[in-house]
């Protein structure tokens, strides 16, 4: 613990803890498990995808990998996480998160093709993550065409095809069940 | 940035404020950082001493609005670097210029005012943080979520709730009611009412008798009977009779409270109610459980969602069709006749039953007794239900009105078998009553008797001795009312465990262990694992909670059961959950119950307190036992109180208020006001619709899909 602790200084502390709503200590505990032995620079090592993967409160959500890409801030796009990224996906998906941080970033990771909005491909391939990988949860392809366009029937206001994020935030902004499930706890 | 060329005062506030804005609009890259830092430094020389009170003033606008910013970081959805680097920027704008503005106009208080407000938001985080880690079972239950998803982790929840409501009971109770008159009171045995009579003594330590709630168990502060009615003990002069008379009223109260302040959280958390006019889009955006961490949850979770969207489908296309709505409606009719059948079957059963004890009372015992109505009841409770569910296949509901159906019906059995026990203990009461007059005459005359042998009654004699175990006592109806309530409780609570243990624990391990040698899959096939069962869990705990109300002015030691037992449920039932039962194939999402919930146990308050009101108010106090005992009636306490203790001006003013004069046209004015408030609501509401139909229609007719997003900015 003693090496741990001392990277993580009481300036630097106070300062992580205003900017985010999760708890920065108990963060950093747990990013530092999933450090190798030789990577001691808890603050500034690159994590890579499959190892953040591995954690139990991941590991069997459909969009991880999803999550993993909105949250990194690496040049390469692979998904690698940096102290600080994991800090803002645990803020992100804290109890106390305001619902315009979730609406903003649940909009980001539904975004599969990272076009700023969501059209009937970001739709089909969130339907497909939801109902799971056997083809019996599937749905046929006339159910998946009903679904999509009621849809885009409820929430596109322009009638452009497109979900915006305007017209998401609207939608999820009445929803009761979205903060409480859009929920990931250490 | 458009900065004017204007003297070198304006252009540090302005050059700050241009900072700002250019932070906020694009992510900074260090290189630019550094210069916008220099060039800040360079006007420093421009001290603020010499600045006029306009330019102060905007210097302290610009501060405060850093301030405002420092506040909201956490709900820009920002990467954390630049959070960091806007935070680092607007507190060292903020330190440089707070303390100058503070230069010469008390600026030791200013200095001092900043310091305080400071360590006062950081003791308030600390605190905050300090109240998360002190929630009890955090742990447990995010355990449970994980595997079960968040409709059954909404009952342990609940269920923590009411411990917490319970715990506030108690310490009321225990508080203000046992210990004072254990500690102050006059001790056992020094007075009548607190003695077992010389008839039980020696029965009074059998087990069999203390776990019936009589003998020692009796005549203790655990119930009405004991207190007496000094109306001032102990050296604090502690007002007794007034104390429990208020602490009567006053957990009542408290629940009431509580239990509205809930609802109308969850109410505004719960937004605008838009039930319908998002459906697909919840379903599909908000209906995955980030907190499941299981495997097999997640899979039950997949199938769900596909069932759900399914169902939400067939639903759409169903809709559009009308047909065999005459037999829909036939069936329903018949489903809720035959439901009200039973009902009725199950009142008349109970009524039967406690009847035929009360006549047999004389021959079978008092154990035997109980065991007859508190067996009935609670088989009643097991099968009716599974019956409701049989009947309400007929029915054909979308499963959660089902469900609404269901619970509802549940709710008016057990409201039905409560209220039936409650007729039978105003029988008994009423018998106890009559009794009690024979008492009273019998006792004139015993008095008399003792007297006799001595000398005659005009003289001035010493008064005889009297054991006060010897002494005939009056047949304290308010001690059996307590005591059946808690007989009530704990017979319940007994059913409860032993229906856990052998309708989810032993089938969990028959179909274990059996199956090796079984022809049939029992795991998937007829009894497999037990699911659990939500809805009927909670309907329980809120009955129970019930049932404490009811009883709570009678047995003060009922708070203090309950307690116990929430604590002891709260382990077994997370135990059992993660030991024998496997999550839900349907999955409901906990929120829309929520407040469903929140009004049964509303209903249930609402109801129990009832009889308990009617009792205080109607039925005179026993003579020989309990805090009231001598007076009229039980609220004349605080008659007593208003004239004795209180200055006569009071009285007075309590008296003029308390003239039905006043308090009709009050009442009046209040329900006048919640008519009022309705009927603003109601207009609010159908505003609000108009204007977003309005506007939408406005938005797609006029505006290119460009600006149409803008727009949407700005209203939204």
């Amino acid at each position: 613990m003693g090496t741990t602790a001392s990277q993580l200084g009481k300036d630097l502390l106070s300062e992580y803890q205003v900017t985010v709503f999760c708890f920065v200590f108990s963060a950093y505990k747990r990013f530092s498990e999933l450090l190798g032995k030789d990577e001691k620079d808890v603050l500034h090592e690159r994590v890579p995808m499959d190892r953040i993967l591995t954690l139990p409160e991941l590991k069997s959500n459909p969009f991880r990998k999803r999550i993993c890409y909105v949250f990194s801030t690496s040049d390469s796009k692979n998904g690698s996480l940096t102290f600080e990224d994991f800090l803002d996906l645990l803020s992100a998906f804290s109890d106390s998160a305001t619902m315009e941080i979730k609406s903003h970033y649940a909009f980001r990771i539904f975004d599969f093709d990272d076009d700023g909005t969501l059209d009937c491909g970001d739709l089909e391939k969130l339907v497909n993550c939801l109902t799971g990988e056997t083809d019996e949860t599937k749905l046929t392809a006339e159910e998946m065409r009903q679904l999509i366009s009621n849809i885009l029937e409820e929430s596109d206001i322009d009638k452009d095809g497109t979900v915006n994020l305007s017209e998401f935030q609207h939608v999820i902004s009445r929803s009761p069940d979205f903060v409480s499930s859009f929920k990931i706890v250490l | 940035r458009g900065m004017r060329r204007c003297s070198p005062k304006y252009k540090v506030v302005g050059k700050v404020q241009g900072h700002l804005t250019h932070l906020l609009c694009h992510s900074p890259e260090p290189s630019e950082e550094d210069d916008i830092d220099e060039e800040v430094d360079e006007e420093e020389e421009v001290r603020p001493e010499s600045l006029s009170s306009e330019e102060l003033e905007k210097l302290k606008e610009a501060v405060d609005e850093r301030k405002k910013l420092i506040q909201a970081l956490r709900g820009k959805p920002w990467p954390i670097k630049k959070k960091c680097v806007i935070l680092r920027e607007s507190q060292e704008f903020v330190e440089k210029y707070e303390g100058a503005l503070g230069k010469g106009k008390g600026r030791k208080l200013y200095a001092y005012k900043v310091l305080m407000s400071k360590k006062w938001m950081k003791f308030q985080r600390d605190f905050e943080n300090f109240k998360t880690a002190c929630i009890p079972w955090e742990m447990k239950i995010k355990e449970i979520e994980s595997h079960f998803g968040s409709s059954v982790a909404s009952y342990f929840i609940f269920l923590r709730w009411m411990y917490g409501i319970n715990m506030i009971l108690f310490c009321l109770t225990f508080g203000l009611v046992m210990v004072p008159e254990a500690l102050m009171g006059r001790p056992y045995g020094t007075i009548p009412r607190k003695t077992v009579p010389r008839a039980e003594a020696t029965s009074a330590m059998d087990f069999a008798v203390l776990w019936d709630f009589g003998g020692y168990a009796q005549y203790s502060v655990l119930f009405y009977g004991y207190y007496n009615n000094q109306r001032a003990v102990g050296w604090l002069k502690f007002r007794m009779p007034l104390s429990y008379f208020l602490v009567g009223v006053g957990t009542v109260a408290y629940s009431y409270m509580v239990v509205i302040r809930t609802m109308a959280r969850n109410a505004n958390e719960s937004g605008v109610g838009d039930d319908n006019s998002f459906n697909f889009n919840w379903r599909m955006f908000t209906s995955w459980d980030y907190l499941i961490g299981n495997p097999e949850t997640a899979d039950n979770k997949f199938a769900s969602i596909t069932t759900s969207f399914k169902e939400a489908i067939l639903e759409e296309q169903e809709s559009q069709k009308d047909d065999n709505i005459h037999l829909t409606r036939f069936l329903r009719v018949l489903a809720n006749f035959l439901v009200l059948c039973c009902l009725a079957g199950s009142g008349y059963l109970i009524y039967f039953v406690v009847r035929r004890s009360q006549k047999f009372s004389q021959r079978d015992s008092n154990i035997e007794k109980e065991i007859h109505v508190n067996m009935v009841m609670s088989l009643l409770g097991m099968f009716c239900p599974m019956l409701f569910d049989v009947i309400s296949a007929l029915e054909n509901y979308h499963p959660r009105v089902a469900l609404q159906w269901q619970l509802g019906r549940i709710f008016a059995l057990f409201l039905g078998n409560l209220y039936t026990f409650i007729i039978a203990l105003m029988d008994e009461i009423n018998l106890k009553r009559e009794e009690e007059n024979i008492i009273k005459f019998n006792i004139t005359v015993w008095e008399a008797s003792l007297f006799n042998g001595t000398v005659s009654v005009n003289s001035t004699a010493p008064p005889v001795t009297i054991e006060p175990a010897d002494v005939p006592r009056g047949p304290c109806w308010e001690t059996m009312v307590g005591q059946e309530f808690v007989r009530l409780i704990i017979s319940d609570t007994m059913t409860t465990y032993i229906t856990l243990l052998i309708g989810d624990f032993l089938r969990a391990v028959l179909v274990r262990f059996l199956n090796y040698c079984w022809c049939w899959d029992l795991e998937a096939g007829f009894p497999s694992y037990s699911e659990f069962d939500v809805s009927g869990n909670v309907l329980g705990l809120i009955f129970n909670q019930g049932m404490i109300w009811m009883g709570a002015f009678y047995a003060p030691c009922l708070p203090a059961l309950n307690v116990l037992r929430l604590h002891v449920s709260m382990y077994l039932q997370c135990w059992a959950v993660m030991c024998c039962n496997v999550p839900q194939e349907r999955v409901f999402k906990a929120s829309g119950s929520n407040n469903f919930y929140m009004a049964m146990l509303l209903v249930i308050l609402f109801l129990s307190t009832l009889p308990a009101i009617y009792t205080i108010v109607t039925i005179p106090p026993s003579f020989d036992c309990g805090p009231f005992s001598g007076k009229q009636r039980m609220f004349d306490v605080i008659q007593e109180t208003l004239e004795s203790d209180f200055p006569a001006w009071f009285g007075k003013v309590f008296s003029y208020a308390s003239n039905p004069g006043l308090v009709l046209p009050f009442m009046l004015l209040m329900v006048l006001a919640i008519y009022y408030l309705q009927s603003t609501s109601k207009s609010y509401k159908e505003a609000n619709m108009e204007l977003k139909k309005k506007l939408q229609t406005v938005v797609q007719n006029m505006f290119p899909p460009l600006v149409q997003q803008s727009c949407f900015n700005v209203y939204f």
